[in-house]
């Protein structure tokens, strides 16, 4: 990145916020909607990009936590009555461990054979929801009437009322961002990168890689799965549909094409693969046709992403007393993964 | 004993259509450790261009139902194999050098220009084959009843593995598919076109997958679009289970994950029969991550 694009950066930001903040006051109910569907797949490829961004790991199954979290919410909302924004921690909490169960026997899979496996884990879980399965899932006819979430008083309906809803979940998108950035810039953040560059370094310095990668996925996993909450009140009405294989393809996409790892080339990603679509009606039954020799030629052209995370620069390190240099590399016997 | 022996016979003729699917994924992968994520799709392309060679060609017409069907098979296996060839210089070639997330992008990307493609020009709805080409009398052996025509798909595949592996095993050009996939630089000093055995492999591992397709569209009479994606990902778990690269293993983890299936269909749940593949899947990477015959790519997994 030059100088210059630095330099605008911080403006240039603050005015898509404020482009973004100020749309209800000029878009429809129709393109509020898809403003929505953006957030709400934003807010899916930010939870991807901690697990396929910043560790690396290729999951094409993110679908199966989404599914979990709406589920949840759903089956509790609609069977006892409890108020969806209350099911919102619990949704992701349950997706989360729904993750962690699942990932824990698959975690040390080489990378194409973990999305292989991510894949096999999104259909078993769509077949189970159509094969209605513990008898609370409604089969594939899905679960009608849940509520709109309400706050205060008041209720905010995704389908009557999409400009009130558009303000709920750019508040939960922005609580992300500035808890990804937060994510990313941590400790743990800085550890899933560096496995992610290099296991056997990373493995080598002490970082448990194992455990590392299954905590991305676990907290991956909560956030897609408070995220099926949100969509869940959204529509209120879910089905097995919304869950199917191309959901998670979408989503894989998202964070590939904005850039893996980067924050503000996530939300590009989200605006273009959600949103663009929505320009070029016409083309319509051409779209997947389009997106797929654009997949072709990013990985060709720009494999990176189109906004792919700056390169990190930091302050000459001062020694902690916990990273210093008396950890020197080991070798593969540290149990690391091994790339051909 | 009635109900196993229908299930068995069923399972294997699936069986052999999952084998034959399966080993261009383990050939391909074998030679660039690529999981060809297209290739499912070109299993499609195989069945909807026979589809369109049997209409507007009348072979079984002219030369009579056995020599039409061979001809037909022929052309659609040389179509899809090109098709392959093309696949790899136009996806997979600019990214022999790249990260392997990369390449398996681009299959994905190919993928869904595929599967599109055959939307826009054949429509999003299910086709039908004519029907009346093949036999469809059953045979009585020992009061069991077995359909002509498990048999006949059954042997077909049999045949293609069996001359695949004499032609991998035996041959010259077979030696040097084995030896780049061994150790690519290594046989490039061998003095091996190492670019043309991908290219072979490119063109025979679709043109197996193009006569699967065929064999479905012949059997089943039905084919629609998106068929490839789930007969792709069986067929590639039939790769790993067999040991992913191994070309027997995929033969045997074909016919094995066949019988799984539609013995799992009959005994447990119908239901849950695409479920048990994946089942199946998820518990070999877990248990024995090299498959069944995968000793000779044991330290690459």
């Amino acid at each position: 990145m030059t100088v210059a694009a630095r330099k605008i950066k911080k403006p240039l930001y603050a005015v898509i916020a404020a482009c973004w903040l100020a749309a209800p006051f000029f878009l429809g109910n129709y393109q509020l909607d898809v403003l929505n569907n953006i957030a709400i797949y934003a807010l899916l490829g930010l939870s991807l990009n901690i697990i396929l961004g910043y560790a690396g790991m290729f999951h094409m199954g993110h679908g199966a936590f989404f599914a979990v979290g709406a589920y949840t919410t759903a089956v509790i909302n609609t069977t006892w009555g409890v108020p969806v924004l209350w099911l919102l921690p619990l949704s992701g909490v349950a997706a989360g461990l729904f993750a962690l169960v699942v990932a824990k026997p698959i975690i040390h899979l080489r990378g194409d054979y973990l999305l292989i496996v991510t894949i096999g884990m999104v259909e078993i879980v769509r077949i189970a929801l159509v094969n209605n399965v513990f008898g609370i899932t409604g089969g594939s006819n899905g679960i009608f009437g849940i509520d709109a979430p309400s706050l205060f008083g008041r209720t905010i309906s995704g389908i009557v009322a999409p400009g009130d809803y558009f303000y709920l979940v750019t508040a939960f998108l922005a609580f992300t961002i500035t808890v990804f950035y937060l994510l990313e810039h941590s400790r743990f953040g800085r550890a899933l990168q560096f496995l992610n560059q290099d296991p056997v370094a990373a493995e080598g310095s002490g970082i448990d890689t194992a455990r590392y990668r299954l905590a991305a996925f676990g907290i991956g996993a909560f956030w897609a799965g408070m995220v099926g909450n949100l969509y869940a009140s959204k529509i209120t009405f879910i089905s097995p549909e919304s869950f199917s294989f191309w959901e998670s393809v979408v989503m894989f996409m998202i964070v590939i094409l904005g850039g893996a790892g980067s924050i503000p080339g996530v939300l590009l990603g989200a605006f273009l693969i959600i949103g663009l679509p929505e320009l070029f009606q016409g083309l319509q039954q051409y779209r997947l046709l389009l997106f797929g020799i654009v997949l072709v030629a990013m990985m060709i052209f720009r494999p990176q992403g189109i906004l792919p995370p700056a390169p990190r620069s930091y302050g000459v390190a001062e020694d902690d007393g916990e990273n210093g240099g008396q950890n020197s590399a080991q070798d593969g016997a540290s149990g690391g993964e091994v790339r051909p | 004993m009635e109900q196993f022996f229908t299930q068995l016979t069923n399972g294997l003729a699936v069986g052999g259509i999952y084998a034959l699917i399966a080993l261009g994924y383990t050939m391909v992968y074998g030679i660039l450790k690529l999981i060809n994520f297209a290739h499912g799709d070109l299993f499609t392309i195989g069945a909807y261009l026979g589809l369109t060679l049997l209409a507007s060609l009348a072979l079984t017409d002219t030369v009579g139902a056995v020599a039409g069907l061979l001809v037909l098979a022929v052309m659609v296996m040389g179509l899809v194999g090109v098709i392959g060839i093309l696949l790899d210089r136009a996806a997979y070639k600019p990214l022999r050098t790249s990260p392997r997330l990369s390449a398996v992008v681009s299959a994905l990307g190919a993928s869904i220009v595929f599967s599109n493609t055959i939307m826009l020009v054949y429509g999003p709805s299910p086709r039908v084959y004519p029907q009346g080409l093949l036999p469809t009398h059953v045979l009585d052996v020992f009061g069991l009843s077995i359909p002509v025509m498990r048999l006949v798909i059954l042997t077909t595949s049999l045949v293609l593995m069996v001359g695949l592996y004499i032609f991998i095993q035996k041959t010259r050009t077979g030696t040097a598919i084995r030896a780049a996939a061994i150790d690519q630089d290594a046989a490039r000093l061998m003095g091996i076109n190492v670019d043309r055995v991908i290219m072979l492999v490119f063109f025979i591992g679709p043109a197996l997958g193009g006569a699967a397709g065929l064999m479905v569209g012949l059997h089943y009479g039905q084919i629609n679009f998106t068929m490839g994606w789930l007969y792709g990902l069986k067929a590639f778990t039939a790769a790993i289970l067999g040991g992913i690269g191994n070309i027997p293993g995929a033969m045997v983890g074909g016919l094995l994950l066949g019988v799984i299936e539609s013995m799992g269909a009959a005994y447990i749940s119908n239901a849950w029969k695409d479920a048990i593949a994946f089942f199946v899947l998820i518990l070999i990477l877990i248990v024995r991550p090299t498959g069944l015959l995968g000793e000779r790519v044991a330290e690459k997994i």
